[in-house]
């Protein structure tokens, strides 16, 4: 039977990571993940896990220390936000390109400048070129899902690649849900013993970890590390359907919510998945209009067919992104989507929406406005403003 | 797989994860002597066997065998010129090119 509780997401990944019982964890406080390594110290002092905590100077030396105790053979998890994962970028590629296991819990905050606190996922976002699995979340109870499966994911052979489990800052890492926990005996025996082929505390094989590569390595070295993200693909749906025989809760690459008939649909990653379910209800029930939603689980390795055949048929589509890029044009999701609509040669309408940085809320009326706007483009196959904000002041 | 058989004509599909080496002492098979713009040559009958050049030498490029050095490893020698700096003997010159 599963255990009801009410917890804070933070407070939810904590959970896990105790029941997990990591060897090693290097972490620094970073506004709105601290907590994490908060909790997990205040159950390691009080003898509930034997996890290693490194006391470390920056988060340059948190993923540093995090991919040493990968390479030794440890399990580890390290968790941080915003301006504490641009500083571990450098480390951020190593982990990966290292095919080293790690799991980051990543409270996602806007990125400097201006210095904010809130969530957007200008972070991640930013690190989605790193090679890391990222897995996001809508709920408190979806972060604890998710990072039960992030070991199994990123330590399986076929696979051995750093995953990031993602969540909104504030909105899910402080907002207290009703949750369900599994038992401690069956976490432990879902995500299993780590038993990595090669290590560096096997005395019996001396090997070297991360050795330099000149240009007639490289690009095979990376050709490989594309072909362990491919591999990820099996594997992550693997482990959801493992998950949802012990849990009931299904998973995939992304959520489809009354998106099979719908006409009008929206793609979003994160939190706001929630307030936009409310909207796609209430103008179903209201209007009988077929609106729907796409909810992004899985971020990297990008579900690019899957996701273009669950939108090639829409009238029009708009992907909301909570983050910049700067390319003078669309988001980062918004880029991937439309190409991946190309590649199915889809012709649906397409609009890319700006909305919620720096934590500027998104509200049910917002959504609503969006669906109008896609009915109405469907109609006269005008796009205004292909690159239009939500909640800006203008 | 061993390294032995990974070189510059191997396809991706043989790359070990992560470029891993399963074995010790590998750097032996990389002759970084090839980067060398200029050389040290031993001039053995100025030479005292002080063996002050050995543990000052980067690449570990002067073998020692019964306490006495032998004739440079130019395999691995980069040409730095720290031995010819501190040789209190002038036994050994730089010369131009490999």
């Amino acid at each position: 039977m599963a255990i009801r509780e009410r917890l804070s997401g933070n407070e939810a990944v904590a959970y896990a990571i105790r029941q997990i019982n990591p060897d090693v964890m290097p972490a620094f406080p970073i506004t709105p993940s601290t907590e994490i390594p908060q909790y997990v110290a205040n159950d390691m002092a009080n003898g509930k896990i034997d996890t290693e905590f490194i006391h470390v100077e920056s988060e340059h030396s948190a993923m540093s220390a995090a991919i040493g105790a990968a390479a030794a053979g440890a399990r580890v998890v390290t968790a941080t936000s915003s301006c504490g994962m641009a500083l571990m970028w450098e480390e951020l590629y190593v982990a990966a390109s290292d095919r080293l296991p790690v799991v980051l819990a990543l409270v996602n905050r806007a990125l400097s400048g201006p210095i904010n606190i809130n969530a957007d996922h200008s972070d991640s976002m930013g690190a989605r070129d790193s090679g890391w699995i990222q897995i996001y979340a809508e709920s408190n109870q979806e972060v604890y899902d998710n990072f039960l499966q992030a070991y199994p994911i990123a330590e399986h052979e076929a696979v051995r690649l750093p995953v990031m489990i993602c969540q909104d800052g504030f909105i899910t890492s402080h907002g207290v849900e009703n949750i369900l926990l599994l038992e401690d005996e069956k976490v432990r025996e879902f995500v299993g013993e780590y038993c990595p082929a090669h290590y560096l505390l096997n005395a019996d094989e001396p090997m070297a970890v991360g050795p330099y590569a000149v240009s007639a390595y490289y690009m095979e070295t990376k050709r490989a590390q594309r072909e362990a993200m491919i591999r990820a693909k099996r594997v992550i749906l693997e482990t959801a359907e493992r998950f949802a025989r012990l849990t009931g809760r299904k998973y995939g690459f992304f959520e489809e919510y009354r998106l099979e008939d719908a006409d009008y649909a929206i793609v979003i990653i994160g939190s706001a998945a929630g307030t936009c379910k409310a909207a796609v209800d209430e103008i179903r029930s209201a209007t009988g209009k077929k609106v729907g939603l796409l909810k992004i689980r899985v971020f990297r390795p990008f579900p690019e067919e899957e996701l273009a055949m669950a939108l090639r048929d829409k009238k029009a589509v708009a992907v909301l992104d909570r983050s910049e890029m700067f390319a003078a044009a669309g988001g980062p999701l918004g880029a991937e989507v439309r190409a991946a609509l190309y590649s199915v040669k889809s012709r649906t309408e397409f609009v890319n929406y700006f909305y919620g940085l720096g934590g500027r809320d998104i509200t049910v009326e917002d959504f609503k406005e969006v669906y109008r706007k896609l009915e109405e483009l469907s109609k006269t196959h005008e796009v205004r403003d292909m690159y239009a904000y939500i909640g800006l002041r203008e | 797989m061993r390294n032995e058989a990974i070189n510059e004509k191997s396809p991706w599909q043989n790359i070990t994860e992560g470029n891993q080496i399963y074995e010790p002492a590998t750097s032996r098979r990389f002759c970084t002597g090839e980067w060398r713009t200029s050389t040290p040559v031993y001039k053995k009958d100025k030479c005292r066997q002080c063996l002050l050049c050995v543990p000052v030498c980067p690449d570990s490029s002067i073998p020692v065998r019964e306490g006495r050095r032998q004739e440079f490893d130019y395999d691995h020698c980069k040409g730095c010129g720290i031995c010819e700096k501190v040789c209190p003997f002038g036994a050994i010159e730089m010369k131009e090119g490999k």
